[in-house]
């Protein structure tokens, strides 16, 4: 088990890590998912030792790592930018951690064809990285951070040089070799289908702390801040306002509230809804007209303007979705809990 | 036309689209007159005085051309030891150089890069003192210095490494500091030490050979400096090779000081060569950095 304990870390005129609590079960892995400059990175290059914490500690099965150096520390690190030793082919790459270990020739050769295979480029042991393609480079890189059995894998936004269709691959990929191996990961990543689609557990991160730290679905379903609601996902803003035992009412419908922050009976409040949770029904007497639709295949995607001025995302089946451009429709919620803002828009 | 060569021939390639009207076609003319002006140019400048001064090395005393003055040196051996002096010099300053430079490149580039600019200045001082004021420096210097110092700077040739190291220092620390900047130098060594590596092993394994080109140059200048510096030899009455050359000159054998630049010029180029051309094999062909 791996755990950061209050892990700080100021640069010149930055907090990048203002006290960073994190544990990673054996054979789990966890996504880091926020905004840019939220401090994943440096809390990644600490774990991997290439960083110190100017303050708290980090444990690996209660043995305290802070001070070991990188070299000693037996993590896998796959990094964002190309890293393949760009003199050696790939076999040496690959080969390398256990050079470093005074592996036997034998056993480095085994090793190597082992890893290869898994990431599936055993034809590409003789080439250089330079005739390699990217998402080959990455395959490279990851089966040489395995290559030397590490406590964890280290991944920081390893498919994001990437394109769409080799990242979506490439990352079921990871997480089937992950689990195979049952290894301990933490992956970096700014791309939420990404950090939502493979991970055990989602941290995400704001300001160099871990706003929620929960399955995918939670953090997507019941984000525990504002924060989370709205930066994971799209999200909108309806009109409510506060009833008696933490519900809300919005649109005429009763809701629990998931982060009530003693937040008074009649108040009125902003409730924050998925585009899915939201339902349209023609109705020429409804509190809003549809101005705008945009087919998606296996939804619709359509833009409510309310008499207000506000407008609003819906997402519906596109076999339920029949409404056009320019009817009133009314709205209604599928979700039966909402989170409320209690601060402006996080993007 | 025919001199050209196949890279100027291949710039023509990089012109994309339907052969235009004359015009175009002239514009297109226009680049590779220059470069055959300048390539034409150039050479002259370099090879004219190359050419002339084999030609006066062949010059016998008895009149009429051949290879008198080169036999004479390789059998006169005041001429051959202040050569084995010099090489020696130079293979000793040479490996200095990488020890010195190398890791020094390196970190300041991944610790200090602030230090960047002061950097740049300080080793490019040599350059900008004087070497006879260095030399008479150096001297005043070996007057006051402690006595077990002249253990190590005494008249013997490793006295003349220490100067020559720093003298090469404004080429070698560029030279090297260009090669370590074309290399995603941070990355690289990250991904060694995560792997395991020692900092030694980092820069033996993976940062030297990714910027062998660069190393290899450096080397080259601080030979090429060695075998060619003779103010501060002179003045420190070092017998080197290039010390040599001038006497064979003041001697009026100038025939055979000729001779003997012509063998250095010759031994220096087949050095680089043969750097570039086993610094090209070993990474099967690809170069990466630069001079
Ligand atoms: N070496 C450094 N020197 C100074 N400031 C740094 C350094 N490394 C990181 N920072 C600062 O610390 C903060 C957190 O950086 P970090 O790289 O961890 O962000 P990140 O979450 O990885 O962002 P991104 O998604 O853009 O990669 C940023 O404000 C960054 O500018
Ligand atoms: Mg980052």
């Amino acid at each position: 088990m791996i755990r950061f304990e209050g892990v700080q870390r100021f640069f010149p005129g930055v907090t990048a890590l203002a006290g960073l609590d994190l544990e990673i079960e054996n054979g789990e892995l966890i996504t880091l998912l926020g905004p840019s400059g939220c401090g994943k990175t440096t809390a990644l290059r600490i774990l991997g030792g290439f960083d110190r914490p100017d303050a708290g500690r980090l444990l690996v099965d209660d043995r305290d790592i802070t001070k070991v150096p990188p070299n000693k520390r037996d993590m896998g690190m796959v990094f964002q930018a190309y890293s393949l030793f760009p003199n050696m082919d790939v076999r040496t790459n690959v080969a390398f951690g256990l050079r470093m270990r005074r592996q036997d020739k034998p056993t480095r050769f085994k090793r190597v064809e082992e890893l290869l295979a898994l990431v599936g480029l055993s034809e590409t042991a003789h080439r250089y990285p330079y005739q390699l393609s990217g998402g080959q480079q990455q395959r490279v890189a990851i089966a040489r951070a395995l290559a030397i059995e590490p406590t964890v894998l280290l991944l920081d936004e390893p498919l994001s040089a990437l394109d769409a269709l080799v990242r979506t691959q490439l990352r079921a990929e990871i997480r089937s070799i992950q689990q195979r191996l049952e290894i301990t990961t933490l992956f970096v990543t700014h791309d939420q289908s990404e950090a939502l689609s493979i991970a055990d557990r989602v941290g995400v991160m704001r300001s160099g702390r871990l706003e929620q730290l929960d399955t995918p679905e939670n953090v997507y379903r019941r984000p525990a801040t504002q924060f989370v609601a709205e930066f994971v996902g799209a999200m909108n803003r309806l009109p409510g306002r506060m009833g008696d035992n933490n519900e809300v009412q919005v649109l005429g419908q009763r809701l629990t509230l998931l982060n009530p922050n003693g937040r008074k009976p009649g108040e009125a409040v902003d409730a924050l809804l998925r585009p899915e949770a939201l339902e349209v029904v023609p109705d020429p007497a409804g509190p809003g007209t549809v101005t705008d639709r945009t087919f998606l295949g296996s939804a619709v995607r359509l833009q409510v303007t309310l008499d207000g001025g506000q407008k609003v995302l819906v997402e519906s089946s596109s076999l339920s979705a029949h409404v056009q451009p320019g009817d009133r429709i009314a709205m209604r919620i599928l979700a039966d809990s909402v989170v409320i803002a209690h601060e402006p828009a996080a993007r | 036309m025919t001199v050209i060569g196949p890279g100027l021939a291949g710039a023509d390639e990089l012109i994309v689209g339907p052969p235009p009207m004359s015009r175009l076609r002239w514009r297109r003319e226009r680049p590779r007159i220059w470069r055959v002006t300048i390539f034409v140019l150039a050479a002259i400048f370099f090879l004219g005085p190359l050419a002339a001064a084999f030609k006066y090395s062949l010059q016998q005393d008895k009149g009429g051309y051949g290879f008198g003055n080169y036999g004479e040196i390789i059998k006169n051996n005041e001429v051959r030891s202040p050569l084995v002096t010099s090489l020696e010099i130079a293979i000793l300053s040479a490996a200095i150089v990488i020890l010195l430079i190398l890791p020094t490149v390196v970190w300041v580039r991944l610790k200090k890069p602030k230090a960047t600019a002061v950097m740049e200045f300080v080793t490019l001082l040599p350059i900008v003192v004087p070497p006879v004021v260095m030399a008479a420096g150096i001297q005043q210097f070996e007057l006051n210095a402690p006595s077990w110092m002249f253990q190590y700077i005494d008249h013997a040739q490793s006295g003349l490494i220490p100067f020559y190291v720093v003298l090469a220092m404004p080429f070698t620390y560029r030279a090297i500091d260009t090669g370590v900047r074309a290399i995603d130098l941070h990355t690289l060594v990250d991904a060694s030490r995560n792997l395991g590596a020692s900092w030694p092993s980092t820069l033996v394994r993976v940062v030297l050979p990714n910027v062998q080109t660069a190393v290899l140059g450096a080397l080259f200048l601080t030979v090429a400096l060695c075998l060619g510096e003779v103010v501060i030899a002179t003045l420190l009455l070092y017998n080197t090779f290039p010390v040599e050359v001038l006497v064979l000159y003041h001697q009026a054998q100038v025939g055979a000081s000729v001779a003997l630049s012509m063998i250095t010029l010759t031994f220096t180029f087949l050095l680089l060569f043969g750097l570039s051309f086993l610094g090209q094999r070993r990474r099967g062909g690809r170069a990466t950095g630069v001079i």
